[in-house]
């Protein structure tokens, strides 16, 4: 077996220093009749055989790259140098643990805290951690700190903030016994959230851009809050949004929570991704997950350590902020090498390419006879209305080997007003000949 | 000398034995700035074709102030970032024996597997019948964990240990919510258990009853029997535990707590050791999460990605939550609510935990491994470790002292009994163990040991390879006792930085760059 050093000679020289006769001897302690059961699996295999078995089901996937590919809501098809992908795949990143002796991990120290800085710069907060499970966990954390914030625990949720982020949030909410608001399907951002405040109220969960695409001015609510004590909590999606829209912070949100997936993460079905987490600097004792702060060593160098772990579990126990144990690391290096090598001036063009891109489809789709562009204002995504059931076109253009968008069943399954919604995302990824195509295909697909 | 709140020295004294250079550099050792000290605010090291203009919706909402992040050119941030990596120790250099954590050997093919387009660069809400080979690729790692487990069912999406922990005592709260008994609310877990437990238990509404463990290091059975009763949710036990131990009555734990209506959850961290040897189905178990990222080696990462599926017992798995993969035939589809759920006639299922369907880059890593070792090479993995754990112990045991008699698991717990009255403690033998060139053991846990030193060696090493990691670890050992502490206090003194002072990190925290900052 290629992954296990020990001979044959070496275990049983290892069992004599041991002074066992036989290796079952050190699982004594094991009821006999629970030991070595007989298991129906098959025997080890090699490299080829592997890559054979693995291979063939690879192939039964349409991936994102092969052809033209509109889908987003949560995850996007974005172009990843490849510089990022062989940096992550470097030992001492892939195969390091938790930072839990800092003089051997200022490699994983220092990206994080350029991690940190970064997120808080996009999200226009305070300080950011060193990021979460994804976006939606993010989400759900964020209603659990404003409970512990403002001692209330009602949490109002957007018509227009991904189902799955309101679902998580409220499954984790519910367990505590507190309430959940969900506001009706709001594809227009027209939702009057301040309304559904009261004196219960923790926070007001908007995203923005929303799951229709629509970009939300969120100072208006901010101010509404900050009046009533409750906190803001934006959820951003789409990271890179950021290049090209106000953020949350400068419209005066509380906390921003969002999915970091589109800067040097690839799609992967749902993960890996890297939640975001960023909050204003007073919030902070009462956030949830890891920080890495600056500090100095014995000689008076400039270091980096873990830190504020007086609010987690490994310390706190069942007074921990959160049950949290791990960041996302790898895939928040992949993040951090991606905008480092994007900085503002990059990050501000590909925002710049994405939004003409959805333009350019938009323009495109909604020439279409009976198609309704839904979203006026929006970065790279936004919602058509058709003429018929849109999973049943998806389906159509699948066939086409177009991906075209997610249909409003999918996330809405039982809310029929939903079913002829079509959410379409554009990205830099998506060329002229890719609309085209899309646009063709559609127009055969509702004739 | 200043301490944190556990008592632990968190920063170092003693001179430096550093010889000084102009650089600041140490030959390999590369002193590296922050990416906001290069002065690279207007670069930008990604070329994309100018846009196009013209198009504009975003109306007043387009960012008009800047927000200064650094652009680096590709070999500014190879550099960056190769000499971050240089300060870093991994298990690709040499053995990292942290317990409880286990670092085993990542294979390559792993990562390449997890690259092929048809599982790296598919999306979440493609249609189903786009991704077939993605679900059956789920599907196919489920049913390898129900057979190495012997539980009927398994909830994929938990995205780690944790998350896995909370999974598994929502259906517990689910369960006992269903029967009409929503007023158990205690969880025992023992003193010993990760702290993950009832920071889980609290996250779910559960008062947690901590279980004192006996003088053997398992859960003690009379104290664990004196708290059962009419208002206990269940049980959440390690095992093997957090000592290195199998929990010898588990068994007897588990009939216990289902007698009062209870149900048994086991923290699967330690899978690893009794991994194609033993199902926790026969044990009794009812839920369990499995941490993807140690048994079956999915790369740790520097803190994450990790990745958590849980087994559940027949009892449970009407509350395992959406979305689940159900196999018909050839073909594969996904459950998406609790609604559809129920329309398949499986009970309405649990709320969703996460926005997709869980860790796909980590699940296709992890059944890599599994062909690759297949039932026999699983087995013989388990086999390796707690052969190696019990080598490191019983070499180790000239010089130091094992907190517990008898045969270990997969890893050997010492306590600091060698150390008393050297003046070196626990964690100035860790730092020592750097400047040797190894990552130093999981220190201070279990609590329940005093000064614990947990060593778990994995199956990934050699006898060589151990052979040298015993015997510096001896030497630093007879060092310690031969008076040399001041030597152990200023340790580590090769390493890339010394000691930090965490005291002061924590005091004002710094946790981003700002210009006025530095």
């Amino acid at each position: 077996m290629r992954y296990l050093p020990l001979s044959a000679d070496d275990r049983r020289q290892m069992l004599e220093t041991i002074g066992a006769r036989s290796i079952d001897d050190l699982y004594a302690d094991v009821p006999k009749t629970v030991l070595n059961a007989a298991f129906d699996l098959p025997a080890h295999k090699g490299e080829l055989e592997v890559e054979r078995m693995m291979g063939a089901m690879a192939a039964k996937n349409r991936a994102a790259g092969a052809g033209p590919f509109f889908v987003g809501c949560g995850a996007y098809k974005h172009h990843t140098p490849a510089s990022v992908d062989h940096i992550i795949q470097r030992s001492e990143f892939l195969t390091s643990y938790t930072p839990y002796q800092p003089e051997i991990a200022q490699g994983t120290l220092q990206y994080l805290f350029e991690f940190q800085s970064q997120v808080a710069a996009l999200t226009g907060m305070d300080v950011a951690n060193a990021s979460m499970y994804d976006g939606s966990t993010a989400c759900a954390e964020a209603a659990l700190m404003a409970r512990r914030v403002t001692k209330r625990g009602k949490v109002v949720l957007s018509g227009a903030l991904h189902p799955h982020y309101a679902a998580v949030t409220r499954t984790n909410v519910e367990l505590l016994g507190e309430r959940v608001v969900q506001m009706p399907i709001d594809t227009q951002a027209s939702e009057d959230l301040a309304a559904a405040i009261d004196g219960d109220t923790s926070c007001v969960i908007v995203q923005t851009p929303d799951v229709f695409g629509n970009l939300r001015d969120l100072t208006g609510l901010a101010q509404e809050c900050r009046a009533k004590g409750v906190l803001l909590v934006a959820v951003v999606t789409e990271i890179m949004s950021l290049g090209a829209v106000k953020s949350p912070g400068e419209m005066g949100a509380d906390i921003v929570v969002g999915e970091g997936q589109s800067i040097g993460n690839g799609l992967n079905f749902g993960g890996p991704y890297v939640g975001l987490f960023a909050t204003r600097e007073k919030l902070l004792r009462q956030t949830p997950g890891r920080y890495c702060g600056q500090t100095v060593d014995a000689d008076g160098k400039r270091g980096f350590v873990l830190t504020l772990s007086t609010r987690e579990q490994h310390i706190r126990r069942d007074k921990a902020t959160s049950n949290i144990c791990t960041n996302s690391g790898l895939c928040a290096l992949a993040f951090t090498i991606h905008m480092t090598l994007l900085g503002e001036a990059g990050l501000r063009r590909v925002a710049a390419l994405n939004h003409e891109a959805a333009c350019r489809t938009a323009d495109a789709l909604s020439k279409i006879p009976g198609v309704q562009l839904l979203t006026s204002s929006f970065f790279n995504e936004f919602a058509l209305r058709l003429p018929k059931n849109a999973t049943k076109v998806v389906e159509k253009l699948a066939a086409d080997d177009i991906l075209a968008g997610v249909p409003g069943e999918r996330l809405w399954p039982h809310d029929s007003e939903a079913h002829d919604i079509l959410i379409v995302a554009a990205t830099e990824c998506v060329s002229d000949e890719d609309i085209a195509a899309y646009a063709k295909s559609l127009s055969k697909a509702l004739a | 000398m200043t301490m944190n709140s556990q008592g632990r020295q968190t920063k170092g004294d003693g001179a430096s034995v550093d010889v000084e250079t102009f650089t600041g550099n140490r030959a390999l050792q590369i002193e590296e700035s922050l990416i906001f000290e290069k002065d690279a605010f207007a670069a930008t090291g990604v070329d994309f074709p100018e846009p196009k203009g013209g198009a504009d919706r975003l109306g007043a909402m387009k960012r008009e102030a800047p927000f200064n992040l650094p652009g680096l050119s590709e070999p500014e941030a190879m550099r960056h970032y190769v000499r971050l990596s240089q300060k870093n120790y991994a298990i690709d250099m040499g053995p990292f024996p942290l317990g409880s954590c286990t670092m085993k050997h990542n294979a390559r093919l792993n990562e390449k597997m997890a690259r092929l387009p048809g599982f790296g660069d598919v999306h979440p809400l493609q249609p189903q019948s786009t991704v077939q080979g993605a679900l059956e690729l789920i599907d196919t790692l489920a049913n390898w964990l129900m057979e190495l487990t012997g539980m009927p069912a398994v909830a994929m999406s938990p995205k780690a240990g944790a998350h896995g922990e909370l999974c598994g005592m929502m259906a517990i709260k689910a369960a006992l919510d269903a029967r009409g008994e929503s007023h158990r609310k205690r969880v025992l877990a023992p003193e010993s258990a990760h702290g993950t437990n009832p920071a889980t238990a609290a996250q779910c509404g559960f008062v947690v009853d901590a279980i004192p463990a006996d003088d053997t290091g398992r859960v003690d059975l009379e104290a664990f029997r004196a708290r059962l009763g009419p208002d206990v949710a269940g049980i959440m036990v390690t095992n093997p535990n957090t000592c290195g131990l199998f929990e010898r009555d588990i068994k007897a734990i588990a009939d216990a707590v289902h007698e009062v209506g209870g149900y048994f959850y086991c923290d699967g961290a330690n899978f690893n050791a009794i991994a194609g040897k033993v199902r926790p189905g026969d044990l009794g178990v009812d839920a369990m999460h499995i941490n993807l990222h140690k048994t079956f080696s999915t790369p740790h990462g520097g803190g994450g990605p990790g990745s958590g599926p849980v087994v559940l017992s027949a009892a449970l798995a009407p509350f395992a939550p959406v979305p689940y993969v159900v196999r018909e035939g050839e073909k594969f589809h996904l459950v998406e609510t609790r609604r559809a759920a129920k329309a398949e006639g499986e009970g309405e299922a649990g709320g969703r935990i996460t926005a997709f369907q869980g860790q796909m880059g980590m699940f296709v890593r992890a059944l890599a491994y599994m062909l690759s070792h297949g039932g026999d090479g699983i087995r013989q993995a388990s086999e390796d470790a707690v052969l190696n754990a019990n080598y490191v112990l019983a070499r180790l045991s000239k010089e130091m002292s094992p907190a517990f008699p008898g045969y270990c698991m997969h890893e050997a717990l010492f306590d600091d009994a060698f150390l008393k009255g050297t003046g070196v403690e626990t964690l100035d033998f860790a730092k020592a163990m750097i400047d040797e060139g190894y990552h130093p053991m999981t220190m201070y846990f279990p609590l329940v040991v005093h000064g614990a030193m947990l060593i778990e060696p994995t199956e990934s090493e050699s006898r060589q390879e151990l052979d040298l990691f015993c015997d510096a670890l001896l030497d630093l050992a007879k060092k310690a006792r031969a008076g040399e502490a001041a030597r152990f206090k200023a340790s580590p003194m090769l390493s890339p930085r010394r000691r930090l002072d965490e005291t002061a990190a924590a005091r004002k925290p710094i946790l981003r760059w700002a210009r006025e900052a530095q």
